[in-house]
């Protein structure tokens, strides 16, 4: 099969390999567990519980404020402690709810399973909602907004993203392999929602096994393929991934939908076929922990909620000092100075490196050597645009499109003098949307 | 875990390759031509190579320390400069016109609109046009071994011969110290493109033009003996790999290289053809320099999704 890809983009050192063949492990947090509110893009959810209530796992113990918001649910059974502001993973502090684990694991009853065939379009979106479920891939998108396009006999293709492009996460491949079947059951659910599509698992050719894997459980079901894909970073940036299997493309200002693509990562697609056909909510994922510093890189299915710091001791713990650790990948993760944070629904990985090569040397002036612009899957010029940035100048940025940025990261990478091309970039991209949400309420 | 974590924004892993690398890159891959002109010219040529190197290096040192700016001689731009600027002096020069080159390169084409990336032209060659413009005598006085010899090109168009393809190709011909040996000078501009240093797209696409130029305009129509003459018996092989690459200097874009390496062709053919000089390599790289921003505003990529026309939002 021709492998698919997009213009630009970087080769990295992938670092699958301390972790990719090691099985998901279920564990059992024994300490504390913290529940944010808004662990998705959108409304923060409102709690449904006050101090000193004991909740089970499973419970509802935040509820959807709106359309776009997702509710929590408790991951074991406890007494809630409080309710405060905590630090979270991104580094910033959010409202939590804190619960005392009682260490009796105590569930809710279980719905009966179902079968989603017999279940109408709303039923499903319904569940999906109603399960807490946000992009599990990073973004934390409610997926059942995704999933409610304006018109949805319009969308003709369903991409499952396997591209899993970030380097040393394993924990979609591990999905992918473990549990084939309830992958593909998941995306039939979703296909299910739009008459007109066809299903297409992405999967960047590093997992060519997990590809085979997956086309084994497809079986007769014509409307669902495999497509495979050239591993590149960021293969898996959605803008991407859609170019690369359709040659469709489209700006900022659209969406997927738009193009008549559904874009769902492989692990969110596992938790709607949990949340639809078992009635599961969303109170666990898996989590890739790893990198040079820890002692036992694996893939664990983890309670959200879970501190980080319980999660390291989980794994067995740091066998060398780390020099910096980060929440998600190393490309467009974010760094931590604490692990005192609990898991969240997008949290994909944890990497302690003992190396931080950020670090390592200093921004030297540009000697437009165009790598950047050669690595920019958006094909931008990032060397302008990071130029544009630092002297504030938002019309020039503007007017080279810095707004269609999806800081991957990839200019900075391979930038051979340094600089924060991305930095730069990301920072003046809110100062513009800012600017403009202003000019708005204005109004 | 005592010790504070590193937080900074991502990426949170880098490419090994950094600036003082590709500079590295670009001494090495002129080590060939510059034995080749020890060999070829004798110890003068090392005496020149060693004073040109040491003005550039010293002057950016001294500028830098003067100017309260971070000292970037380490980053070897400034070697590179200087070891560019040495193998395009004839090996007759007096050996202080390489310093007086190298302090020029350094100080005014390069410090002084900024440093390192700032500079619209290339310094090596800027110092050369101001050394070939100011000491005439000196920078056109091929002699070695005591005799005066003609380079292939000032006998080309003087007698109408040109040497043999032996001599031109390795390089046993009159000419500045580095720009003699087309093999030398092709053994390390592949080197510059195997290791992903420079793309290809310049030096060919000029060359190409170059040839295309000189067999219409030229007078021999393309008799290969004289395009070859042509090609490697002045400044061209050295200029268009290793000169008109310089990424500072050069557009950024594939696109933009393609429509600067037809300039630079179509200019070196012009001067070599209708000028007074039979050189014009140098004269048509500076020239293309000052084209570069124009060139830019027109190829700059097109954003993946944006549609033609160029709607900006907002």
């Amino acid at each position: 099969m021709r492998l698919k890809t997009f213009s630009g983009g970087v080769h990295l050192y992938e670092g699958k390999e301390l972790s990719k063949d090691r099985p998901i492990r279920a564990v059992r947090p024994e300490g504390e567990m913290a529940y944010p509110l808004q662990q998705h893009i959108g409304a923060p959810a409102k709690p449904l519980v006050k101090k000193g209530d004991r909740v089970l796992a499973g419970q509802k113990i935040a509820e959807a404020d709106g359309f776009v918001s997702v509710p929590v649910h408790a991951s074991v059974s406890g007494t809630v402690r409080t309710i405060e502001s905590r630090t979270v993973a991104s580094g910033g502090k959010a409202a939590c709810i804190v619960v005392e684990n009682d260490r009796q694991y105590e569930e809710i009853t279980w719905p009966a399973k179902r079968d989603y065939t017999a279940m109408t379009r709303e039923e499903i979106i319904g569940a999906v909602k109603e399960a807490g479920i946000a992009g599990l891939g990073g973004a934390g998108f409610p997926t059942h907004v995704k999933l409610s396009p304006k018109e949805p006999d319009k969308i003709d293709t369903v991409l499952v993203n396997c591209a899993e492009c970030e380097p040393y996460l394993t924990s979609d491949y591990r999905i992918l392999t473990e549990h084939p079947a309830e992958v593909t059951e998941g995306l039939k659910i979703i296909l299910s929602l739009f008459p007109n599509a066809r299903g297409i698992f992405a999967v960047e050719d590093n997992k060519r096994d997990a590809a085979k894997k997956l086309s084994g459980y497809i079986g007769d079901a014509g409307n669902i393929s495999v497509q495979l894909l050239q591993t590149k970073y960021p293969q898996g940036g959605e803008r991407q991934i859609i170019y690369a299997v359709t040659g469709r493309s489209f700006d900022s200002s659209m969406l997927p939908a738009d193009v008549g693509c559904i874009v769902q990562n492989a692990a969110t697609v596992y938790s709607v076929y949990r949340a639809v056909a078992e009635g599961r909510p969303l109170t666990e994922r898996v989590i890739t922990v790893t990198g040079d510093a820890m002692e036992e890189p694996c893939n664990y299915q983890v309670p959200i909620g879970t501190s980080y710091k319980e999660l390291v001791e989980l794994a067995g713990g740091l066998a060398k000092e780390p020099e910096k650790i980060i929440n998600g990948g190393p490309m467009m993760g974010n760094a931590m100075f604490t692990l005192d944070v609990p898991v969240a629904k997008n949290s994909s990985a944890l990497v302690c490196m003992t190396k931080d090569e950020a670090s390592r040397y200093d921004a030297t002036a540009c000697i437009r050597c165009g790598r950047c612009i050669e690595a920019c899957p958006q094909r931008l010029a990032p060397n302008r645009l990071a130029a544009y940035a630092e002297r504030n100048d938002k019309e020039g940025f503007q007017a080279f499109y810095g707004l269609e940025c999806i800081e991957c990261g990839s200019c900075s990478y391979i930038c051979p003098a340094r600089r924060h091309l991305v930095q730069h970039i990301r920072r003046m991209k809110r100062d513009v949307l800012a600017d403009r949400k202003k000019a708005v309420q204005d109004k | 875990m005592d010790k504070l974590l590193k937080v900074s924004a991502s990426p949170h892993v880098r490419s090994k390759i950094r600036s003082n690398h590709l500079m590295q890159l670009v001494l090495i891959a002129l080590l060939p031509t510059t034995a080749f002109g020890v060999f070829h010219f004798g110890y003068g040529a090392a005496v020149h190579i060693v004073v040109t190197v040491a003005a550039c290096v010293i002057s950016e040192y001294l500028y830098e320390y003067l100017m309260h700016r971070p000292i970037t001689v380490g980053d070897c731009s400034a070697a590179v400069t200087g070891l560019l600027l040495a193998l395009n002096l004839p090996v007759a020069a007096p050996y202080w016109i390489g310093a007086v080159g190298g302090v020029f390169a350094i100080i005014v084409v390069k410090q002084l609109f900024g440093g390192l990336g700032q500079n619209f032209m290339n310094p090596a060659l800027g110092a050369r046009v101001f050394l070939l413009l100011s000491f005439a005598g000196h920078m056109t006085n091929f002699t070695y071994d005591t005799m005066t010899v003609a380079t292939p090109l000032q006998t080309l168009r003087e007698t109408g011969t040109v040497p043999s393809l032996a001599a031109l190709i390795t390089g046993n011909t009159a000419g500045t110290i580095g720009e003699t040996s087309a093999i030398a000078l092709l053994i390390g501009a592949l080197f510059l493109v195997l290791m992903g240093v420079i793309e290809a797209t310049i030096p060919v696409v000029y060359i190409a033009v170059f040839v295309l130029f000189m067999g219409i305009f030229g007078g021999h129509g393309f008799d290969y003996q004289f395009l070859l003459a042509h090609v490697a018996g002045g400044g061209l092989m050295l200029g268009a790999w290793f000169m008109a690459t310089d990424y500072v200097t050069s557009p950024i874009t594939t696109k933009g290289k393609v429509i600067f390496g037809v300039i630079l062709g179509i200019f070196t053919g012009l001067f070599r053809v209708f000028g007074t000089s039979t050189e014009g390599v140098s004269y048509a790289i500076i020239l293309g320099n000052l084209l570069v921003p124009i060139i830019e505003k027109f190829t700059m990529p097109h954003p993946l999704g944006v549609k033609k026309g160029g709607r900006i939002h907002g």
